[in-house]
């Protein structure tokens, strides 16, 4: 695995998706195999047209998050029927623009890639344990906040925000990468009392 | 809205269970934790308690050494230090870097946010778009974490990815078993304000002191400094019950018997008074300890006391020759100790960090060492929080200081350990709120908060925060609805959290027999 400026970020929010995926159930998890990455044993979709969504996201996340224009990164989860936001995972990002122009790239051992990397999957996991099921088949889409004067690339569209309305929220554990620091929540639709 | 109780368990939960990764020293929060955890650091910022003012101004050298005997150099990691002699040692705190209160995350954005909101109403109307756009700007970010005209959302183009056709999500297999904190049937309803909060001025902050309690009769009383104020909670009225004649002097532990019209009170002065409560009158004033009297606990007309000397003594308080028993395994000061319900054993725990357990003498005849039935080392801080379990029989609580921070259940009987649990913070009192089964412990550093425990999986119920310094004692109202504690931040706060059904109060009041009253008769 490469490591770089920006690649292990994009790899740990590429390890992230997956595992939201996987544990919100959006995909049947007979579709996800178990990958060794950087000596982990982590979780990656099988499905074609998922593996080249994500692919093509986040090529251009690595580019944009080198380049410290990536403000969050949204996973949004909808109800299929009724396009409902269900749940929202936002991972806010906070670029330290100065590391980046640094001589000396900032090195990451393996070792503290392994940490964040599982750091950010047991979150995922713990917070999973709560989060009210998902019970209608559910789509997803990611969104990324960037710089107002980027130039939007071929392929990529402007959204709206796509909130929740009248959200629970929970903030997790902020961790950070060789020049980014980032704090991730998850709110949900509060589901009604029987 | 934030789901307040859920993203206060869960980020507890993260932060304690996830190390803290960051080597880089760029990021303050992290040096924030580590300041935090190391409570060897003296307050440097903190102003002079009310009584330290009121010490230092009236000018006795008995006031010197005011703090708990334990020095206060105990780092987490390295095993207890035994304390010094008593009263020598200078109080010490640990430090909170920037303030009082540990505020996780500090972002710039949001303080400008936040200082902007909060003086907008103050600020005089200039014109109105400028107006306008600020306010919008200054709701866009707290909405958005940022200002949303600033950021362009984007995504790939296409449909939203889903799985294929057919496929239903099955996890509600997995889950189903668990209710998720947004959907469970909010039938009790765990307020995470206090019910009410009553002022405490010139409260000592003494770990070992047990200065609350609240009698069968509903009346709380509480210490402070040399006086004992008794708080009528059916009616609201204050009444000073008593005040020591030396400025010098400072009451030390209080304890109702058990139908609540006696009052025991230990005093700095080595003595155990007792006070009749309704006609406000000093019974006896008794005499036997070398050393303050911190703790106490009434067993019929016998009342227990614990001192710093290290020594119990049994005090039959009908009889004029009232010390009928010693009791001395303790080596340092017997800041916990408690009868069990069923008036068989005696719990105590001292600042050398034993808890020990004591039958109740035969046939009157004085109580003493050889009796010793058990003697538990295994906490690692002084033993202050005691609580007997009132629906099962020979079970006890124990919890531990700042060095051990553990709460261990006992059974008397089989002399083992059942189940114990770091509490990540300073044990200052236990009890058991039978309404719903839990047991309910007070923390000092670095919490100081309160918190629910379901018992017996020690599971966490609920965290009842508020108290803005370390809380020292928790005690029980006798509808066992409410909890009252009392802390360092001079204040007593009441917290309603274990209001029962009304349906099941009224099976319960069907059980409850009234008891009489032993000791009217007996004393002289």
């Amino acid at each position: 695995g490469e490591i770089g400026l920006s690649g292990p970020g994009s790899s740990q929010r590429a390890f992230g998706i997956n595992s939201i995926l996987y544990q919100r159930g959006i995909y049947p998890p007979e579709t996800f195999t178990r990958v060794t990455h950087y000596d982990l044993s982590l979780l990656l979709t099988t499905d074609p047209k998922l593996k080249s969504y994500l692919t093509n996201v986040v090529s251009q996340l690595k580019e944009w998050l080198f380049e410290c224009t990536v403000q969050k990164l949204v996973l949004v989860i909808t109800c299929l029927e009724t396009n409902e936001v269900l749940e929202r995972w936002q991972f806010d990002i906070e670029c330290d623009k100065s590391a980046k122009e640094s001589s000396a790239p900032r090195e990451k051992s393996i070792k503290t890639i392994q940490h964040e990397i599982r750091s950010v999957i047991r979150q995922i996991t713990a917070t999973v344990t709560f989060l009210p099921l998902l019970e209608t088949p559910c789509a997803f889409d990611l969104l990324v906040y960037t710089d107002k004067d980027l130039v939007v690339p071929d392929k990529w569209e402007e959204s709206g925000p796509q909130t929740i309305d009248q959200p629970e929220e929970v903030r997790l554990h902020s961790f950070t990468t060789s020049i980014h620091k980032v704090n991730s929540m998850v709110a949900y639709k509060k589901t009604e009392s029987a | 809205m934030i789901g307040k109780l859920c993203r206060r368990l869960l980020l507890q939960y993260l932060t304690t269970v996830y190390e803290n990764v960051d080597k880089m020293a760029q990021f303050g929060f992290e040096n924030d934790i580590h300041s935090i955890l190391k409570l060897d650091m003296p307050i440097t910022n903190a102003p002079m308690a009310r009584w330290q003012r009121k010490a230092s101004s009236s000018n006795t050298s008995a006031l010197s050494g005011l703090s708990p005997g334990k020095s206060a150099n105990v780092s987490l990691s390295s095993s207890k230090t035994p304390s010094k002699t008593p009263g020598k040692n200078k109080k010490q705190t640990p430090s909170k870097m920037g303030g009082d209160r540990f505020i996780p995350i500090r972002n710039s954005k949001q303080m400008d946010v936040a200082t902007f909101l909060l003086t907008k109403e103050n600020e005089p109307a200039d014109t109105n778009t400028s107006v306008t756009s600020e306010t919008q700007k200054a709701w866009s970010v707290s909405l958005n974490g940022y200002n949303v005209e600033d950021a362009k959302i984007l995504h790939l183009g296409g449909k939203p990815l889903n799985a294929p056709e057919g496929y239903q999500n099955n996890l509600k297999v997995l889950y189903t078993h668990t209710a998720t904190p947004a959907s469970i049937k909010k039938s009790r309803y765990i307020s995470s304000t206090p019910d009410r909060i009553l002022d405490a001025p010139d409260l000592r902050n003494d770990f070992y002191l047990n200065l609350l309690d609240w009698s069968s009769r509903n009346f709380l009383a509480v210490a402070l400094h040399n006086s004992v104020y008794l708080w009528d909670a059916t009616q609201g009225d204050i009444l000073l019950l008593m005040k020591m004649e030396r400025e010098e002097d400072y009451i030390c532990s209080l304890s109702w018997t058990k139908e609540g019209s006696y009052l025991a009170v230990g005093t700095s002065d080595c003595k155990v008074q007792l006070w009749d409560v309704e006609n406000q009158k000093r019974l006896r004033s008794m005499a036997s300890h070398t050393a303050r009297v911190g703790s106490l606990s009434w067993n019929d007309h016998v009342v227990s006391s614990g001192s710093r000397s290290g020594h119990i003594h049994h005090h039959d308080v009908r009889v004029a020759d009232h010390h009928i028993g010693t009791l001395t395994a303790h080596a340092q000061e017997v800041c916990g100790l408690k009868w069990s319900p069923d008036g068989r054993y005696l719990a105590s725990g001292g600042n050398d960090n034993l808890v020990c357990i004591w039958p109740r003498a035969q046939g009157g005849s004085a109580g003493n060492d050889s009796q010793l039935i058990r003697c538990w080392s295994e906490h690692q801080g002084a033993v202050k929080a005691l609580a007997w379990c009132p629906w099962q029989p020979n079970i006890l609580a124990s919890g531990g200081g700042t060095s051990d921070r553990h709460i261990r259940i006992w059974n008397v009987n089989s002399g083992s350990c059942i189940s114990s649990l770091d509490t990540q913070s300073q044990i200052s009192s236990l009890v058991f709120a039978p309404n719903y089964k839990e047991l309910v412990s007070a923390h000092g550093y670095a919490h100081n908060n309160v918190v629910v425990w379901k018992y017996p999986s020690l599971s966490k119920v609920a965290e009842l925060n508020g108290h803005d310094d370390r809380v020292l004692s928790l005690t029980l109202s006798p509808d066992c609805s409410t909890v009252a504690t009392v802390a360092a931040d001079e204040t007593i706060r009441l917290w309603k959290s274990f209001e029962m059904d009304p349906i099941k109060k009224k099976a319960k009041e069907r059980m409850v027999k009234s008891t009489s009253s032993v000791i009217h008769q007996s004393i002289r």
